[in-house]
């Protein structure tokens, strides 16, 4: 939807996650997600263009077990960032997570590292970075490379945030005020620059790629 | 041990904290306060001193010892400018070309409305950001429990230490039970299928040394040796190799 009709190009379409913890019920999760999803993992990456202009994007998509990361989706992002970063590419970022993927535990947590890291390489040699955050777009996710872009775009109403909320009330014990952790609420606190609604984002991702030069 | 009676053990009253470490690692401590953007964090306490006659920045998760201290110091679950604080220590330390050394003691980063709404993931996100460019070693020690992010956004390092008796894991045993079977009870099998104590971390290489808390001596030299090494190496050398550290795993 973001991209120029025919130009999307999937890279590292067949990788798959494995079970490296045998962590139980993880193979039938995974199983599972795949019928639901029609995908082999919780992220698409490739190269396209967008008004014309070259980029590498990812998306993530939510009905893989909640767009969760694990050492897959780790990998195949820093691969899209280093490929971007080889070729000076700009990279636009679709999030959508519950967060770090419990069933790979420590492995999983650690993508958050490997990523920034790779983000860190791309943005020091002065590439572009736009993220697109979508509801949900919480936890390690969010902690991560969902809040490195050079410019941070949301949906109308899209929950963003590190915590999820039923976990701050339990906390807290206190109900959330409303409009908590929601996208408008969240560029009030200065994280966002800007809501753009679905049928506007492709016009929008144009105007800014042209702006720098693409 | 099970696992989940480390995972307890971790969070125990008693245990060394980090101001512990401090006091028996590092001479001449001199703590700084404060991010410079909103307020001074005391879930974190950071500054500078010398470890075995070597200048180094340390940044320290400190849980507090008793009540009072507890609430102080927020039980070590930090804010976002607490991380911010340490962020800052830290750029300080590649400026002065000190070593920074961490201790990772949270159960988690604080999750408050006043935390998400001043960036809690936007505070960790760019502690992995900006260490995974330090251009000074870094040496974290996961001394207690190593709660999910807000233990990761600190352990950004070129080596990964953790005591024998400590964890480091994605989520709390008892979450992971409750999100994946509904009760709280299955938290020791959770904590199993986790893969959260030191001795496994290290066999998944995901932690480079597992050490001993009884004789501090000897973790003084270690340390000491350790940043020696590090600080030898030229320091392309080390980001690319931090890098390369991080980039393989679980791939």
């Amino acid at each position: 939807m973001l991209t120029d009709k025919r130009s999307f190009v999937e890279m590292d379409r067949d990788m798959e996650s494995r079970n490296i913890l045998s962590f139980p019920e993880y193979e039938d999760k995974l199983i599972a997600a795949k019928e639901k999803s029609r995908e082999k993992e919780a992220v698409i990456c490739g190269e396209a263009a967008i008004g014309g202009s070259r980029v590498c994007i990812f998306a993530m998509d939510g009905n893989f077990m909640m767009g969760s990361m694990g050492a897959v989706v780790g990998e195949k992002i820093t691969r899209l960032f280093e490929y971007a970063t080889r070729r000076g590419l700009p990279v636009i970022g679709v999030t959508v997570s519950g967060g770090a993927r419990m069933q790979e535990g420590m492995v999983s947590l650690m993508q958050m590292s490997k990523v920034s890291a790779a983000v860190k390489r791309h943005d020091k040699a002065g590439n572009l970075y736009i993220v697109l955050l979508t509801n949900p777009t919480t936890g390690g996710v969010d902690a991560s490379f969902a809040m490195l872009g050079d410019i941070t775009l949301a949906e109308p109403g899209a929950r963003v945030g590190f915590a999820g909320p039923r976990v701050i009330e339990k906390t807290l014990n206190q109900k959330l005020p409303d409009g908590f952790q929601k996208a408008e609420r969240v560029l009030e606190c200065g994280f966002i620059d800007e809501i753009v609604p679905r049928q506007e984002q492709k016009e929008y991702l144009e105007r800014i790629l042209k702006l720098h030069g693409f | 041990m099970e696992d989940y009676e480390i995972v307890k053990g971790a969070r125990s009253e008693g245990r060394l904290t980090a101001s512990d470490y401090i006091k028996a690692l590092v001479k001449d401590f001199v703590e700084f306060h404060g991010d410079r953007l909103f307020g001074d964090d005391r879930a974190i306490i950071a500054g500078i001193g010398r470890i075995d006659g070597i200048p180094v920045t340390v940044v320290g998760i400190e849980k507090g010892k008793d009540t009072k201290e507890r609430i102080e110091h927020n039980f070590g679950s930090a804010m976002p400018e607490g991380y911010r604080k340490a962020l800052r220590l830290m750029k300080q330390a590649e400026k002065f070309k000190r070593p920074v050394v961490c201790f990772v003691d949270t159960a988690g980063a604080y999750c408050g409305i006043d935390a998400e709404e001043r960036g809690q993931g936007r505070a960790i996100a760019q502690s992995l950001f900006e260490m995974s460019d330090l251009k000074t070693p870094i040496l974290s020690i996961v001394i207690g429990e190593g709660g999910s992010g807000g233990a990761l956004a600190l352990s950004h390092a070129d080596r990964i230490w953790i005591m024998e008796d400590a964890y480091f894991s994605v989520v709390s045993p008892e979450s992971c039970a409750n999100i994946l079977w509904k009760t709280t009870e299955k938290a020791d099998a959770a904590a199993k299928a986790l893969g959260l104590t030191a001795g496994r971390l290290y066999e998944l290489g995901l932690v480079d040394r597992v050490c001993s808390s009884e004789k501090t001596d000897d973790l003084l030299k270690e340390i000491a040796g350790e940043i020696r090494k590090l600080k030898q190496l030229p320091v392309e050398d080390l980001v690319d190799e931090r890098y390369e550290k991080f980039r393989k795993v679980g791939y």
